[in-house]
């Protein structure tokens, strides 16, 4: 294993800027709220910006595909960016999953590259039919709640998708006579329907989708599908880390500048060393989770044999360290950390979601388990 | 010191040219090791970072990686870091930071090779948390100076050659202004070195006693009355020395656990299953974060994650020994010997898991608490207020005791 790079290149320090100053200008708290509230699935003049325009949504394509052919470290500075902004914009879904799914199809066939190039250009959106809750990186498929049928159409149903509600394609797992594949959905059919879910995550909202008899057409057979979507899952985790690091950045950023301007019992509260200890405590693992977060990165983007391992280790750390971060800030702002007002329960509702996304710390603990042979008792 | 500059830019291949240069004037297996760590330090590969003439090349910190790498495959000696620990990590970047020429000349050699020993001695019965609240006395007489005093907890002071001292030399000013750091020969009269048996039964630390020893005026570090500010440098390099060493993946505490467990199938429970994969995986993260530390370094944008790094380290070996010896159950109810040894060095892993458990309760303590390091990480880097003071401007004689 050669020594991993987890600094950021100047390049990476260049595009965290450009996609910060987007979403300084155009994501404040206050939009973000009022979009959740709008009912939209997400905001598409960001998401137009920041995935057609800047070109983030093709990171991970490769230029020949009509994408900015970068890799899982460039991709891991915009999610960081965009948790610390809980931007409410179709990234992981569409950018990160949808796309690695579809490059781990077969990209010489011309559905696969004309689908993969237009979610590149950021202009059509993509979803991965899944369960946001699907665990990465364990063997074995996700078991498909769709059935394909001779006909080539598909029917089933799929419930907790995120980004299903925006997206102009599904990338759907299904069973049929030919074994298992996936196999892609246009969501203006009729026989589709996605139908919005009350989410605990207002800024990145799940969806039921219901297939009967969907025309559909097969992107992968029982050859690939299962590694594409493997593969899509843990890349998924692994970036994941570094929206949860962003998440957790906020949190304690917004929750030292509070305690210092916060005056209780003649003092600034956050003179308290009571206080004090707690948002050190916090900043000691957002050192180590910003470590793991970018090990992760790195393994993706060099196709690291540990990338497995990395990915375990950076999800079930860093997912526990963005929710800690931001019950921490909910607490330590005291009464208006319950408003709506206040952002603070944006990130609480974010960094809660992630941290069962793509598998909860147990689950990725116990997965470690297996990659690093640290059996359990048995019986 | 030589001038950075000075010299031609040293770069990887012309290190490995030096040790090769090295190795074929001196060959490890048929050189005294002294003899070679002597030559190694005069060729510049001791410490690759540090001047020429004083055992380094004035060359970039992160090819001293080079340099090891290539002496380790061939087999040639090291100087023993665990027993010259506190010379290495303290002593030396606060000579080479503060001391006369002629300091550095007579110093530095020796304590790099390990021919001497070096301890710390700042704490007092009175001073540990607040170290400037110290009352050892230096007093100036002609061209000496006399201490008298009390240090305790003093790693290594029964088998120390030389020590860094710090004393009050005016107790009119506030306490942190009326300090001087001193280099104090452990062999004067009047040096008293007694040990000070411990939670775990051995005696790896002392108290010392300081009556009437003379230090010449030739063995300050730096100015009369700045002693605090060269006591800084030694402490932060403390805690960058304590948390900073590179380890392999399970290469710490965990390691010993990790194999364990995988051979004794029959100790194995749920819950310690599950405490032993989240203690993995922090161990992990944190080899990570230093990992990330070192590279920060090695690029010149050096962070505050030194004192980090010795936080996670205290932390997770008191975790990771505790589950060690609950693993083993009835094996875990017994301990190895608690007969009173006088160790010279700490052995973290040459011992059984109920003497790790012990020792590592001192991890959060000696080199400055984990309350006092969560204090600096508080104030220092995330620039919170500092808690309300009433001892920072009255003379030092004055303070409440
Ligand atoms: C194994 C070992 C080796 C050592 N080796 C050396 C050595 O070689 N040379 C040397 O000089 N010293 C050495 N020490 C001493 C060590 O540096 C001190 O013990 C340490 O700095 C703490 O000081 P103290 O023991 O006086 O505890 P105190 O300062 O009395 O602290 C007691 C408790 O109060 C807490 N506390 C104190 N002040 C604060 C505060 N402001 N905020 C919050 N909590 C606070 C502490 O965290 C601790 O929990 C060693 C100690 C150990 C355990």
């Amino acid at each position: 294993m050669s020594t991993p790079d987890l600094l950021y290149s100047e390049a990476e320090d260049d595009l965290r800027a450009a996609v910060r100053s987007l979403l300084t200008d155009r994501c404040p708290p206050a939009t973000v709220l009022s979009q959740a509230e709008s009912g939209r699935a997400h905001d598409v003049a960001l998401w137009g910006a920041l995935g057609a325009d800047m070109g983030t949504a093709g990171l991970l394509v490769p230029d020949k595909l009509g994408g900015q052919g970068a890799t899982a470290r460039e991709a891991a500075v915009v999610m960081e960016e965009l948790g610390r902004a809980v931007a409410p914009v179709p990234y992981l879904t569409s950018a990160v999953l949808a796309a690695s799914a579809l490059l781990g199809c077969d990209t010489d066939q011309e559905p696969v590259a004309r689908l993969l190039g237009a979610l590149a250009e950021g202009r059509t959106v993509g979803a991965l039919a899944l369960p946001l809750s699907t665990v990465a990186g364990v063997p074995g498929t996700p078991a498909a709640t769709v059935r394909a049928d001779g006909d080539g159409t598909l029917s089933g149903q799929v419930s907790g998708v995120a980004g299903a509600a925006g997206a102009d394609v599904l990338l759907v797992p299904a069973t049929g006579a030919d074994g298992y594949g996936l196999y892609a959905v246009e969501t203006a059919e009729t026989s589709v329907t996605v139908e919005p879910l009350t989410s605990l995550d207002l800024t990145r909202p799940l969806a039921a989708v219901t297939l009967t008899g969907a025309p559909a057409r097969r992107l992968a057979g029982p050859d690939r599908a299962a590694t594409a979507i493997g593969r899509a899952l843990l890349t998924g985790a692994g970036l994941l880390a570094s929206e949860q690091l962003g998440v957790a950045e906020w949190c304690l950023t917004e929750t030292v500048r509070h305690t210092r301007e916060r005056h209780q019992f003649g003092r600034p509260i956050g003179s308290f060393q009571a206080l004090k200890h707690r948002m050190a405590a916090l900043w000691l693992e957002l050192v180590s989770a910003r470590a793991t977060a970018r090990y992760a990165a790195d393994a993706l983007a060099t196709d690291s044999p540990d990338t497995p391992v990395a990915v375990a280790v950076a999800q079930a750390h860093c997912a526990e360290v963005a929710v800690r971060a931001a019950e921490e800030c909910v607490q330590l702002h005291g009464g208006i950390g319950m408003t709506w007002e206040h952002p603070a329960h944006l990130y609480l509702k974010r960094a809660k979601s992630d941290e069962i996304a793509l598998g909860t710390p147990g689950r990725h603990r116990q997965a470690l388990a297996g990659l690093v042979d640290l059996a359990a008792p048995t019986g | 010191m030589s001038a950075a500059g000075q010299h031609p830019a040293v770069d990887a291949d012309e290190l490995r040219r030096r040790v090769r240069d090295l190795l074929d004037a001196h060959p490890p297996a048929t050189t005294e090791p002294l003899d070679f760590l002597r030559a190694r330090f005069d060729a510049g590969l001791a410490w690759v970072h540090y001047p020429a003439g004083l055992g380094g090349l004035d060359a970039p910190r992160s090819l001293q990686a080079v340099v090891d790498a290539e002496l380790t495959a061939a087999g040639a000696p090291d100087n023993d870091p665990r027993r010259i620990g506190i010379g290495l990590g303290m002593a030396a970047p606060t000579i080479l930071g503060f001391g006369t020429d002629e300091q550095r000349q007579r110093l530095l050699r020796p304590l790099w090779t390990g021919e001497e020993v070096w301890c710390q001695l700042f704490s007092e019965p009175g001073a540990g948390s607040d170290l400037a609240a110290l009352a050892t006395r230096a007093v100036r007489d002609g061209e000496d100076w006399v201490v008298d005093g009390q240090k305790v907890w003093t790693s290594s002071a029964h088998i120390a050659r030389w020590a860094i001292l710090i004393a009050r030399t005016d107790p009119d000013q506030p306490k942190h202004r009326g300090i001087s750091y001193f280099i104090c020969d452990m062999t004067d009269p009047g040096v008293e070195v007694r040990p000070l048996r411990q939670i775990t039964g051995e005696a790896e630390f002392n108290e010392v006693f300081l009556t009437g020893v003379r230090i010449p005026d030739s063995r300050r570090l730096g100015e009369i009355g700045e002693g605090w500010r060269v006591a800084q440098t030694t402490l932060m390099n403390e805690r960058v020395a304590i948390g900073g060493g590179r380890v392999p993946r399970e290469g710490g505490m965990i390691g010993l656990v990790a194999d364990t467990w995988r051979e004794r199938p029959e100790l194995r429970t749920h819950d310690l299953h599950q405490r032993l994969l989240r203690l993995w995986m922090e161990s992990e993260a944190a080899r990570l974060a230093g990992e990330r530390l070192r590279q920060q370094l090695a690029v010149g944008q050096p962070g505050p994650e030194g004192s980090a790094m010795k936080l996670a380290f205290a932390r997770l070996n008191q975790h990771i020994s505790a589950l060690e010896v609950e693993l083993l159950g009835e094996e875990g109810l017994r301990y190895d010997d608690w007969t009173l040894r006088r160790p010279e060095l700490v052995d973290f892993t040459g011992r059984e898991a109920g003497y790790r458990y012990l020792r590592a309760k001192g991890n959060s303590i000696e080199g400055g608490t984990s309350e006092v390091l969560l204090n600096i990480i508080a104030e220092r880097v995330l620039g919170l207020p500092p808690e309300p003071r009433t001892d920072k401007d009255l003379p030092w004689k004055d303070l409440p005791r």
